[in-house]
């Protein structure tokens, strides 16, 4: 079997067989409801950060910008589900699949457009513009106004519409009041996003158009060089990669009761990048790792006693610190490599005592 | 030999002839491979390459040389489409590629490989020359991502066309190391290789011998010849080595400060005393 597919077996493996055991554990009541809230949480930010790796390890562009799909994907789809369940009666699963669909086809038109004038940049520049297009996104939906009665829906620019009829008002998008979405995100619709979207990911990574965008990454002038045409799959994986975040931020508005515009600012974009730096570029399951670990650890310090919680992101940026300290400071590399051979050589002594032994 | 120079000579001629008669008509009959005429580039007040004229027939070994900074570099860019020529015109196979992009080149058929080696540092051995067979590959983005039946037939065919390209450059065994991990005088390989994987008519090697040791060059040299026999390929080259250009180029021109110093077959160029002088100084 290939190498590739070997790994990419592994990583979904152990992700589906975490979410069997986890779900088994919550469906025989072991889990208590922060736990759970958790688990639905970690879910969302694994699908963002993967769908990350895409961009940043795959395509090889750092892009800052990643909560602003996820914005437009969380507010494009309560707008759908909230017209679904309200005015046209659907039922809620129904309207929720129609609603990621629509988040994450949004996310996509939005990273089709956006891509085309930024994945003429490179570097540096390209995250600036990612950086700025993200906080772009996040300030529309901050003066989107939906709101809807007897009449139809209405929409505001900057001010709530006027003339509403009061009676049978519906207030969908509150600008930066933020957008109360049915409560429809648990545990398996995430475990079941999670896992198409894993799926798509690596099939996309494993196929030559994923072998194009890694060629791209390595060195472009070659990739011309060999027919490539570059800017078609800069803009094709940057656009699958919104598209995924788009449908994490549609599971994460579900999720919450109100969800404020401003909650999907340069910092979520930040917080979902440190998890695929930390957890490897190009590596989806390390990518899964390190979400889980490093989200959890902050809930988990909270958890710990109440004194701890004052220091609890001071902690947080201690171990931050650590991880890319073990990770690319030459000492600590130096360190994993002695200690790697110092295995290695044990399994040869071994080896060469039992081979010696077979000959005497 | 003289006869032999004569045969060349009179075919030469012929070919000539033909080419003649073959302008006008859609027909191809002349065996020109590439043709470039009078190529200019000019970089603000600095004139690179000035009025280049280059005929390369097909299944030939040409040689593009001339001291540091003669403008050969230049010339193999404006072929591939890197950069745009100011002046002049690039024929290949008759068809006129001036100005195209390198996408558009290489689909037409020219790949290169680089002075400089760039290959795909942190994929596989087998992938980079996967890569190179992108645009002869038919299954689309989303017949990959579903795993429809036509991407495994066209994975396992591509697999295997990239595993006897392999097999020719004596690469198979390191088919799954990562490139960058490669040997230098396998890196220069494997680059020839996925020039070769996109199918070209022709393919230009900007010098292949760089950094290699003698034998490594006598190797480098076979191989060469081997492709352009196994493929049927032209090849135009930039070389130094003047062991290895005397070797195996059959034809060259000589570039000096971007301007062609001389043009013929190998031995005469190299005897030429203008040749001499440019390169060891009065």
């Amino acid at each position: 079997m290939k190498k590739t597919t070997k790994n990419n077996l592994i990583t979904f493996g152990g992700t589906l067989i975490l979410c069997v055991v986890l779900g088994i554990l919550m469906q025989a009541g072991k889990l208590n409801s922060m736990t759970m809230g958790l688990m639905v949480t970690i879910g969302i930010y694994i699908i963002a950060s993967t769908s990350l790796n895409l961009t940043v390890g795959v395509l090889g562009e750092l892009s800052l910008g990643h909560a602003g799909f996820m914005c437009i994907g969380a507010f494009s789809s309560a707008t759908v589900s909230q017209i679904l369940i309200n005015n046209a009666g659907a039922p809620n699963w129904l309207a929720f699949t129609l609603a990621i669909l629509f988040g994450a086809l949004m996310a996509a038109i939005f990273g089709f457009l956006i891509g085309i004038p930024v994945m003429r940049l490179r570097g540096d520049y390209l995250a600036i513009v990612t950086l700025g297009f993200g906080e772009i996104l996040k300030s529309l939906f901050n003066n989107i106004y939906i709101t809807s009665d007897k009449n139809g829906l209405h929409f505001g620019f900057t001010n709530p519409p006027k003339n509403i009829d009061t009676a049978t008002k519906l207030e969908i998008l509150r600008g930066p009041k933020g957008t109360s979405a049915p409560d429809l995100t648990n545990f398996w619709v995430v475990a079941a996003v999670l896992l198409i979207c894993l799926i798509i990911l690596m099939t996309f990574i494993d196929s030559k158009s994923g072998r194009a965008c890694m060629a791209v990454r390595d060195n472009y002038i070659a990739a011309q060089s060999v027919g490539i045409n570059v800017t078609k799959f800069r803009l094709m994986a940057f656009t699958l990669s919104a598209a995924i975040a788009g449908a994490a931020g549609a599971l994460y508005m579900h999720s919450l009761a109100n969800m404020l515009p401003k909650k999907f600012d340069y910092n979520m974009s930040i917080l979902i990048l440190v998890y695929v730096v930390l957890g490897g570029l190009g590596s989806l399951r390390g990518s899964i790792i390190a979400t889980i670990v490093l989200y959890a650890i902050p809930g988990l310090l909270r958890g710990i006693n109440q004194e701890i919680v004052n220091y609890r992101m001071l902690i947080y940026a201690i171990i931050l610190i650590c991880l890319m300290l073990w990770k690319n400071a030459p000492v600590f590399i130096n360190m994993r490599e002695k200690i790697k051979a110092k295995f290695k050589n044990k399994k040869n002594e071994a080896a060469d005592l039992t081979s010696g032994g077979a000959e005497a | 030999m003289s006869e032999l120079k004569k045969n060349t000579a009179e075919v030469q001629g012929e070919k000539e002839a033909a080419k003649k008669q073959a302008v006008g008509s859609s027909e191809k009959s002349n065996a020109t491979m590439l043709e470039v005429r009078e190529l200019s580039i000019q970089f603000g007040g600095l004139r690179a390459v000035d009025g280049l004229n280059l005929k390369i027939k097909k299944h030939q070994l040409y040689g593009l040389i001339g001291p540091n900074g003669a403008g050969k570099t230049t010339v193999f860019n404006m072929l591939t489409g890197v950069y745009k020529p100011t002046t002049g015109a690039i024929f290949l196979d008759g068809v006129n590629i001036t100005g195209k992009s390198p996408v558009e080149i290489n689909k037409s058929g020219i790949a290169r490989t680089f002075q400089n080696i760039r290959l795909f540092k942190e994929m596989s051995v087998l992938d980079n020359v996967k890569v190179g067979m992108q645009n002869s590959t038919k299954y689309t983005t989303i017949e990959g991502i579903l795993r429809l039946p036509r991407y495994f037939k066209e994975e396992k065919l591509m697999t295997e066309r990239a595993v006897e390209l392999l097999k020719v450059f004596e690469l198979n065994g390191e088919k799954n190391a990562l490139s960058a991990n490669l040997p230098y005088g396998k890196q220069r390989k494997l680059e020839i290789a996925r020039a070769l994987a996109t199918n070209p008519k022709l393919l230009l090697l900007d010098e292949p011998a760089a950094g290699m040791n003698p034998n490594e060059t006598e190797e480098l040299m076979n191989t060469i010849r081997f492709v352009r026999d196994k493929f049927d390929m032209t090849i135009l080259l930039i070389e130094h080595d003047m062991k290895l250009v005397s070797g195996i180029c059959e034809e060259l021109t000589v570039l000096n400060f971007g301007q062609e110093l001389a043009q013929g077959e190998t031995s005469a160029v190299l005897n030429d005393p203008k040749v001499i002088t440019a390169y060891l100084g009065d």
